[in-house]
């Protein structure tokens, strides 16, 4: 029922927690939002009227969203990668960009352990 | 945490200086620095820069999208080369 910014349709849910189902809108702005629209938050989205809902959707049109936002991130990193500094050749080698650790942790930049083979087990 | 915008970004004054000398004679040589540290302001562009890395000066070509980098962010201190055995898995 429900469209706003194209294909997200959140619906049976109080209306601040669905539009954070849009990439690029968080709890903080959907509270934005829904003030300058004058809706209240606790509505279900159900509930909203056609009046409604193309206040919802002029005041959403007002942010960076969706695919023009991965976009953008992009192009960001992409900037990165092609001036050649730092930061950027740590984007190339999948590796984290602000100084943090690698010898354990930092899963969440290098992926699933790959385990080394035939690693030489320490002799007492 | 950023720095102060009062105060402006931040150049070795006698890399400034080596700038505005290469801007004023209008050829382009290769200007040798430490200051890894310092700002890439607009005057910067078009100029080749080399930048120390505690080791060698590793030549930076400096474009207009660098602008608001450091000199260091360039010229990487440590080289890795892979693991050992990594090579191996490599070749299979």
């Amino acid at each position: 029922m429900a469209r706003i910014a194209g294909i997200d349709i959140p619906k049976q849910k109080r209306g601040v927690i669905a539009l954070t189902y849009i990439f690029g809108i968080g709890k903080s702005r959907a509270k934005e939002i829904l003030e300058k629209a004058q809706v209240s938050e606790d509505t279900k989205v159900s509930d909203w009227n056609d009046d409604e809902i193309g206040r919802i959707r002029e005041a959403v049109s007002s942010y960076t969203i969706e695919g023009e936002l991965r976009s953008e991130t992009q192009l960001n990193i992409k900037r990165l990668m092609d001036i050649g500094c730092y930061r950027g050749i740590r984007h190339r080698s999948g590796l984290p960009l602000r100084g943090q650790r690698t010898k354990n942790n930092s899963r969440t930049r290098k992926g699933k352990r790959k385990t080394v083979a035939n690693k030489k087990k320490a002799t007492k | 945490m950023a720095r102060s915008l009062k105060k402006g970004p931040y150049v070795h004054y006698s890399l400034e200086k080596k700038i505005q000398q290469n801007a004023a004679s209008g050829k382009k040589s290769v200007i040798k620095t430490w200051s890894r540290a310092s700002m890439i302001t607009p005057d910067f562009v078009g100029l080749t820069i080399a930048v120390h890395n505690g080791r060698q000066f590793v030549p930076v070509y400096i474009t207009e999208n660098m602008v608001g980098h450091k000199l260091g962010e360039f010229s990487p201190t440590r080289s890795f080369r892979g693991h050992a055995g990594a090579k191996n898995k490599g070749k299979k």
